[in-house]
């Protein structure tokens, strides 16, 4: 059996012997250097995969917040204009179409710093009646059973199909029952809140572009 | 230190010195991630390989390690594989690991698995280190599972998934949510207490070698 001592490793200095400061740097050093490598190897080889899953949650999200369009296209908005050729600095928006391919809205994708860490949702907008047409969480670490309704509280996320823009957060009883008001939620006010100014700031920030295509075939 | 066979070392963080119910290690998780027995299943089989890759590689490399930076290495180690595993999951079961969310990430301060590589990998061979790593991986994904599957029986009436009872059932949801983590834990530690106590009566006549350690 080999000895217990507190230094660890039964060839390690015995005690008194200090190691030298330049030895400490190589094992910290060559350990970084291998953790590192390790991490770029594995991060090589399951990105894709994991890419390729967040491209299909994104395209399902999209189906969802547009309320199953026939099909949709990735428009790309700079400034106030929008436009269907591909462009890697603009930001993208997608446009839902029926089956005779009539707009139907678009699905925006916007984030926020939430409670903790960023939040990232995905909502459906039209823009000829300025109503949302509904809203999911892409991302979000928010705290576990109180942030997280934000994303699992069907009743709450429910409240996006329909309601007026500018929204309105009110808390539970405060409403006077407008169409843009969304109730917040109780125990999840910064979280639920969140949402509400990430929808704000993203129709604020897109508004112009969306109305200048939302109501006309391109 | 009490001298072991590796019969010992392997069974040993199973039960009788089980991570979790024994030694009171790596509650977080076990508090946090039970709410499912896929959930827990997932954060089993994450943590395991995390502390069987730790313990292989800090037991091999243990000669070379100096002392005073032997801490910062163990949790460069443990952290390297802690991201392995991370991206792994994200890329072969999507929607675990965005249930597990932030608590993968936070295996790296799993006490337990620091707890074996300061108390065993460093100061023994690989083999060794390896079976005391796979036995107390077990243990904790066997004590993780009975909390999920307490916990999801009860608190939503599902096994994995699947309906277990009809529609007139109706969930304990508490169970399922954070203060459910602390009573299911209570609720277990209370009944192996109970059984242990049983035992030691039985057994007051002839006292056996083997007691069980409570840390905790």
């Amino acid at each position: 059996m080999t000895g217990g001592h507190v230094h660890g490793g039964s060839a390690s200095p015995p005690p008194g012997e200090r190691a030298s400061s330049s030895r400490l740097l190589v094992t910290l050093g060559g350990a970084g250097a291998v953790a590192g490598a390790l991490i770029v190897l594995v991060f090589a080889a399951t990105s894709p995969a994991i890419e390729a899953h967040r491209a299909e949650r994104l395209d399902n999200a999209i189906r969802e917040v547009l309320r199953e369009p026939d099909r949709y296209d990735t428009m790309y908005v700079t400034g106030a204009r929008m436009s269907g050729d591909a462009n890697p600095d603009a930001e993208r928006v997608y446009l839902g179409r029926d089956i005779s391919g009539r707009p139907t809205g678009f699905a925006i994708v916007s984030g926020a710093p939430g409670f903790a860490d960023m939040v990232e949702v995905i909502f459906g907008y039209d823009p000829t009646t300025k109503t949302l047409l509904g809203m999911k969480v892409l991302e979000s670490k928010e705290t576990p059973g109180l942030g997280d309704r934000i994303e699992k509280d069907t009743l709450w996320v429910a409240q996006f199909v329909g309601v007026v823009s500018p929204l309105d957060p009110v808390k539970i009883g405060r409403g006077k029952g407008r169409p843009t008001e969304i109730d917040l939620i109780t125990g999840a006010t910064i979280s639920s809140r969140t949402v509400v100014r990430i929808i704000n700031q993203a129709l604020e920030r897109l508004g112009p572009a969306l109305e200048s295509r939302g109501g006309t075939p391109p | 230190m009490r001298k072991t066979t590796p019969r010992q070392d392997l069974i040993r963080g199973v039960w009788l010195e089980n991570p979790v119910l024994v030694q009171a290690l790596g509650l977080c998780p076990a508090l946090a991630v039970t709410n499912t027995v896929a959930n827990s299943l997932a954060m089993g089989f994450a943590t395991f390989f995390v502390l069987l890759g730790s313990s292989v590689l800090i037991s091999s490399v243990r000669r070379w390690v100096p002392g005073e930076v032997r801490i910062s290495t163990y949790i460069l180690v443990i952290a390297t594989f802690v991201s392995v595993a991370d991206m792994t999951l994200a890329a072969v079961v999507p929607d675990i690991h965005k249930a597990l969310g932030a608590f993968i990430a936070l295996i790296v301060v799993n006490c337990m698995i620091l707890g074996r590589q300061e108390a065993f990998a460093s100061k023994n061979t690989v083999a060794r280190s390896a079976l005391d790593a796979i036995g107390t991986g077990t243990g904790f994904l066997l004590a993780l599972v009975m909390m999920g599957a307490f916990r999801e029986i009860l608190g939503a009436g599902t096994f994995l998934g699947f309906p277990l009872f009809g529609p007139g059932f109706e969930p304990w949801v508490i169970l399922i949510l954070p203060p459910g983590g602390f009573l299911t834990l209570g609720v277990i530690l209370l009944l192996l207490s109970a059984f242990e106590r049983r035992r030691l009566r039985r057994q007051a006549a002839n006292p056996s070698p083997a007691p069980m350690r409570r840390a905790a």
